[in-house]
C-alpha cells in the first residue's frame, strides 16, 4: 500500500459520503418549496405543517452536505496537487463559478428561510426557499460540468511549453455532451431519493395506531391553535396530511424513475462513444459483439475465460449502447490493444467486477424503489388507506434503495474511468501529490473515516427522532407589519 | 494592469472578505464559554450568527475555488504543502458547522455541552491556523524546483508563524466581542463591551508585532502604507472599544483585520509563495497563473455576479439587523 492507494481510497470514501447528503439536499429543497407554495396558495394549515416537518429533516441533512463539501473542495489541492496543476486552468473555472453562483445563493437564502419566518413578508419568504433550491440545482450543474470534463475532455488544448491543459472554449466545457446527459440523470436520481424518503416516513405514520403522538421532540413549544381540538381530530388531520405526502412522494418517485431510465439510456449511448471501455467494463464484455446482448446476470470467471451460467437479453446491449439492436459494441480485449497502440504499454482496463456489479446495483436498487412507489399508489387508490404490513416494511427500506443506487452509479462512473483521472490525458497515478507522505494520508484518511462514521450515526439518529415525532403543531407565523418592530421581547420564530 | 495581477488582487480581496466576515463568527464561537453563562445566553450568542455563518464560510469556498481557477500552481503547492494544518481546519469546520445545526435538536444537557465544545474548538483551531498559514506565506517555505513542499510539520510551526496564529486569534476574539456588543441587548451586551475593551489592547500588541516583523522579512511601499493604515485602524479600535462606541469599534476591528491581511498580500506581490530553499521553487503571479483566456472568462463572471452576491448578502444582514437578547429566545 502506498500513498497513492490511500489517497484514492480517501477520495472515494469522502466523495461517496458527500453524495449521500447531496441527493436529499437537491431533491428535498424542491419538494419542500412545493409544499410551502401549496400552503401559500391554499392557506391550508396541513401544507404548512408538512413544510416544517420535511423542512426540518432537510436541514438536518443539509448541514452534513455543507461540511463534507468543503473537504471535497480542499482535497484536489491537498491530495491531487499534480492533477490540480495540470487541470486547474479548465477544471478550476466551473468550481469557482459554482461557489460564486450557486453556494452563495443557497447558503444565504437558506439562512433567510430558516430564520426569516417572522421577518419577511410571506411571498418573499416563499421566494427564499425557491432561491435556495435553485442554488443547489445550479451547484450540481457546475460540479457535473467539471466532472464531465474528466470523462470527456473538451474545449482545451495542451500547452506544449508547460505541459498543462489550457481552456480554449468555456462554452464547450459547459455544454459538454456528457454534462448534458449527466445533469438530468443525476437530478432524476436525486428526486428518486427525496421522493422515496417522503413516502417512507408518511407510510410509517399512516400505519401507526391513531391518536398517539410519539415523543414530542420536534413539536413547536406546544403552541396548539385551538385547545378544544382533542388528540383524535389532530390525528385525523395528521393522517390526511401524511396521505397527501405519501401520494405526492410516490408520484415524484415514479416520475423520477422514468426520467432516470430515459436519461440513463442516453448516457449509455454517449458513454459508448466517448468511453467505449467503460461500456465494455459495465458488461464484462471481452470480445467485440454485433449484435451484443445485455447480461442480466453472468456467473463465471469474470476474466472472461469461461462463462458458467448467464441470463442474457439479446440485442439489448447493442440498443443501449448504439440505439441500433444490431449495433456493434466493442469488447475489452480489442480496446485494450487499441489503447496500447495509442498511449503506450500498460493496462487501460478498469477493475471489471467493480464496474460490472456497480452498474447492476445502480439499476436494480433504483428500480426496486420505483416498484415500491407504484405499490404505494396502488394501495392508496380511490382513497384507500394502505394497510399491508409488508408494504410498510418495504416502505421503510425504500429511501435506502435509491441512495445505494446513486452510490453505485458514481462508483461505476468513476471506477469505470480508471486508470485515467482525465480520460486520455492524465493517469490517476500521475495526479497524486508527491509531497504528501504515506503517514500524512493515512492520518487524514483515518481521521475522515472515523469522523464521518461518528457523524453518520448522529445524523441518522436525529433524522429518525424527528421523523418519528411527526408533524409539528404550528400556527402560521405573523405577517410582519412594515415598520412595526413592536414588541422588543417577542420570541424569535426560529432559534438555534 | 495585466490579468494575473487583477486576479492576485481579487484573491486577496476574497481572503480579506473571508477573514472579516468569518472572523466575527469565529470570535463568537471562541467567546461561547466565556460570555455564555447558561444555555439561554449561549443560544443568544449562537443566534447572532445563525442566519449568516454559512454565507460567510462560502467566502472561503469561493476564495479556494478562485485560487484553483486563477492560480492552479499556488493552490496546488499551498494545499498539499500545508497538508496537516489544512486537515485540522477541515475537521474543525466539519464539527463546527454540524454543531450549529444539531446543538438545539435535543434537550439533554450533555448533548449540548458536547456541541458547545465543538463550536469553541471548531472556531479556535481555524482562527489560529489561518494566522499560521499567513505567517508562513509571507516568510516562505521550503519548495523544490517542481514547487513541491519539502519541509515537515515543524517547519510550519516557526516563531513568526506562531505569532501570526496568536494575531489572528486575538483579532477574531476582539472582532467577535465587538460584534456581540453590537448585536445583543442587556447583560451580554455590557459584558461583551467590557471584554472587547480589554482584548483590544492585547490584539493591538500582537498585530503590531506581527506586521512590524513581517515588514522586515519582506516589504513593498504599498505594504508599508497599508501597515500604517492598519495601525490607525488598531488605534481607532482601541479608542472606540474604550468609549463603547459599538458601531465604530466594529468598523475598527473589521478594518484592522482587512488591512492586516492586505499588508501581507501587498508585501508578497508579485511573489505568491516564496521558496526558502531552491529559488527556482518560488511561485510568482506569472508562473502560477492560469492562461489569459481562463482569467478573462473568470473576470467576466466575477464582474457580473460579485455585485449581485454582495447585494443579497448585505440584504440578509439588514433583515437580521435587530439586536437579540435572552428574552427573544423561545423556550425549548
Ligand atoms: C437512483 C439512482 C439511479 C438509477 C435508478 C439509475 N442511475 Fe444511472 N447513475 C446514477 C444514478 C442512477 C448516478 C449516481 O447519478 C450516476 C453517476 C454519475 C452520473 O452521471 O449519474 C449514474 C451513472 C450512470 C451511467 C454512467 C455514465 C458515465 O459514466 O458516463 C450510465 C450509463 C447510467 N447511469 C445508466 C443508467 C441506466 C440505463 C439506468 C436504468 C435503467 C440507470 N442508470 C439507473
Ligand atoms: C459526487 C459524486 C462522486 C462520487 C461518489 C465519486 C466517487 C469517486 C470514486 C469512487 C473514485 C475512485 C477512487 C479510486 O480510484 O479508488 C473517484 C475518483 C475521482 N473523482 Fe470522483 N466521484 C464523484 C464526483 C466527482 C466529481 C464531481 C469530481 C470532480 C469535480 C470528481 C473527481 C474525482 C477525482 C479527481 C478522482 C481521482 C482520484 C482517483 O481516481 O482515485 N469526482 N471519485
Ligand atoms: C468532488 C466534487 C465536489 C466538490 C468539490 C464539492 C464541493 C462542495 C462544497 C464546497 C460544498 C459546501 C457548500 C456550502 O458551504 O454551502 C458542497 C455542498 C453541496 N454539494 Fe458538493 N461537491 C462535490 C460533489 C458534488 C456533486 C457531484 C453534486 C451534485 C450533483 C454536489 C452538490 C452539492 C450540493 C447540492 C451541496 C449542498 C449544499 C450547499 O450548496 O451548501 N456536490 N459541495
Amino acid at each position: 500500500m502506498d500513498a497513492l492507494d490511500v489517497a484514492r481510497w480517501q477520495f472515494g470514501v469522502t466523495t461517496v459520503y458527500h453524495f449521500l447528503f447531496v441527493p436529499l439536499t437537491i431533491g428535498l429543497s424542491v419538494l419542500v418549496a412545493i409544499l410551502q407554495t401549496r400552503w401559500h396558495r391554499t392557506g391550508e394549515l396541513r401544507y404548512l405543517r408538512l413544510t416544517k416537518f420535511y423542512g426540518k429533516l432537510f436541514l438536518i441533512n443539509f448541514a452534513m452536505g455543507v461540511v463534507t463539501g468543503i473537504v471535497q473542495e480542499f482535497q484536489f489541492g491537498m491530495n491531487w496537487s499534480d492533477y490540480s496543476r495540470f487541470v486547474g486552468d479548465v477544471f478550476g473555472a466551473p468550481l469557482a463559478i459554482e461557489a460564486l453562483l450557486a453556494f452563495f445563493l443557497e447558503s444565504t437564502f437558506l439562512g433567510l428561510w430558516i430564520f426569516g419566518w417572522d421577518r419577511l413578508p410571506r411571498r418573499i419568504h416563499l421566494a427564499t426557499i425557491w432561491a435556495a433550491a435553485i442554488g443547489s440545482t445550479l451547484s450540481a450543474y457546475f460540479i457535473l460540468a467539471a466532472n464531465s470534463w474528466m470523462q470527456n475532455p473538451v474545449g482545451y488544448r495542451i500547452n506544449p511549453d508547460t505541459g498543462r491543459a489550457e481552456l480554449t472554449d468555456i462554452v464547450a466545457v459547459l455544454t459538454n455532451k456528457v454534462t448534458l446527459v449527466t445533469f438530468p440523470h443525476t437530478l432524476a436520481g436525486c428526486f428518486l431519493v427525496a421522493g422515496a424518503l417522503m413516502v417512507s416516513i408518511a407510510l410509517w405514520h399512516l400505519r401507526r395506531p391513531s391518536g398517539r403522538k410519539a415523543d414530542e421532540a420536534g413539536s413547536d413549544a406546544g403552541a396548539r391553535q385551538d385547545p378544544a381540538t382533542d388528540g383524535n381530530t389532530t390525528a385525523g388531520e395528521d393522517r390526511a396530511a401524511f396521505r397527501f405526502a405519501a401520494r405526492f412522494g410516490a408520484w415524484v418517485t415514479l416520475a423520477a424513475a422514468v426520467a432516470v431510465v430515459i436519461t440513463g439510456d442516453l448516457q449509455g449511448k454517449i458513454m459508448t462513444q466517448v468511453q467505449p471501455m467503460k461500456m465494455a467494463a459495465a458488461e464484462a464484455l471481452y470480445t467485440t459483439e454485433a449484435p451484443a446482448s445485455f447480461s442480466v446476470l453472468t456467473v463465471g470467471s469474470l476474466d472472461g475465460d469461461r462463462e458458467l451460467f448467464a441470463i442474457k437479453i439479446p440485442y439489448l446491449l447493442s440498443f443501449l449502447g448504439t440505439g441500433d439492436p444490431n449495433g456493434q459494441v466493442q469488447g475489452i480485449n480489442d480496446l485494450q490493444a487499441q489503447y496500447v497502440a495509442q498511449y503506450g504499454p500498460g493496462s487501460y482496463t478498469p477493475v471489471i467486477p467493480v464496474t460490472y456489479w456497480s452498474f447492476r446495483f445502480m439499476i436494480g436498487f433504483g428500480l426496486a424503489a420505483a416498484a415500491i412507489a407504484a405499490w404505494v399508489l396502488w394501495a392508496q387508490r380511490r382513497g384507500r388507506t394502505p394497510n399491508s404490513r409488508w408494504l410498510v416494511r418495504a416502505g421503510l427500506v425504500m429511501p435506502v434503495l435509491p441512495l445505494a443506487a446513486n452510490c453505485f452509479g458514481w462508483i461505476f462512473t468513476e471506477m469505470g474511468r480508471q486508470p485515467w483521472v482525465v480520460f486520455g490525458e492524465m493517469l490517476t497515478r500521475d495526479g497524486v501529490s508527491r509531497s504528501v507522505s504515506l503517514a500524512e494520508v493515512l492520518t487524514s484518511f483515518t481521521a475522515f473515516t472515523l469522523v464521518y462514521a461518528t457523524l453518520a450515526v448522529v445524523e441518522v439518529r436525529l433524522l429518525l427522532r424527528y421523523a418519528r415525532a411527526g408533524l409539528p403543531d404550528t400556527t402560521p407565523p405573523p405577517e410582519p407589519a412594515p415598520g412595526a418592530d413592536d414588541d422588543e421581547n417577542r420570541p424569535l420564530a426560529f432559534a438555534y | 494592469m495585466d490579468l494575473p495581477t487583477v486576479w492576485f488582487l481579487l484573491i486577496a480581496v476574497l481572503f480579506t472578505g473571508y477573514f472579516i466576515l468569518e472572523g466575527f463568527d469565529f470570535g463568537v464561537g471562541m467567546l461561547l464559554p466565556v460570555l455564555g453563562r447558561d444555555d439561554r445566553e449561549r443560544r443568544v450568542l449562537i443566534n447572532t450568527i445563525g442566519p449568516v455563518w454559512d454565507g460567510n464560510e462560502v467566502w472561503l469556498i469561493t476564495a479556494a475555488g478562485g485560487l484553483f481557477a486563477a492560480f492552479p500552481g499556488w493552490y496546488a503547492s499551498l494545499f498539499s504543502g500545508f497538508y496537516l494544518p489544512f486537515l485540522l481546519v477541515l475537521l474543525a469546520l466539519i464539527f463546527r458547522g454540524v454543531a450549529f445545526e444539531y446543538r438545539h435538536k435535543r434537550p439533554d444537557a450533555r448533548w449540548k455541552a458536547r456541541w458547545d465544545a465543538a463550536i469553541f474548538l471548531g472556531s479556535l483551531i481555524p482562527a489560529a491556523i489561518w494566522g499560521i498559514v499567513l505567517g508562513n506565506l509571507l516568510r516562505g517555505v521550503p519548495l523544490d524546483a517542481h514547487h513541491d513542499y519539502t519541509g515537515g510539520l515543524l517547519d510550519l510551526l516557526n516563531p513568526y508563524a506562531l505569532l501570526g496564529g496568536a494575531t489572528t486569534t486575538a483579532l477574531f476574539v476582539t472582532h467577535g466581542a465587538v460584534f456581540l456588543a453590537l448585536k445583543t441587548t442587556g447583560d451580554i451586551r455590557a459584558r461583551a463591551g467590557r471584554l472587547a475593551a480589554r482584548s483590544a489592547l492585547a490584539t493591538t500588541l500582537a498585530t503590531g508585532a506581527f506586521l512590524a516583523v513581517g515588514l522586515t522579512i519582506r516589504n513593498t511601499p504599498a505594504a508599508v502604507a497599508l501597515a500604517v493604515a492598519a495601525a490607525v485602524a488598531l488605534a481607532g479600535m482601541l479608542a472606540a472599544t474604550r468609549v463603547r462606541r459599538e458601531g465604530w469599534a466594529f468598523v475598527g476591528t473589521a478594518a484592522a483585520i482587512g488591512l492586516t491581511v492586505a499588508t501581507l498580500f501587498a508585501a508578497l506581490f508579485p511573489t505568491v509563495l516564496p521558496s526558502t530553499t531552491d529559488p527556482a521553487g518560488t511561485l510568482t503571479v506569472a508562473n502560477a497563473a492560469s492562461s489569459p483566456y481562463t482569467l478573462k472568462v473568470m473576470t467576466w463572471v466575477a464582474a457580473f455576479f460579485t455585485p449581485v452576491v454582495l447585494a443579497y448578502q448585505g440584504w440578509t444582514y439588514w433583515v437580521f439587523r435587530k439586536r437579540i437578547g435572552v428574552a427573544n429566545i423561545p423556550h425549548p
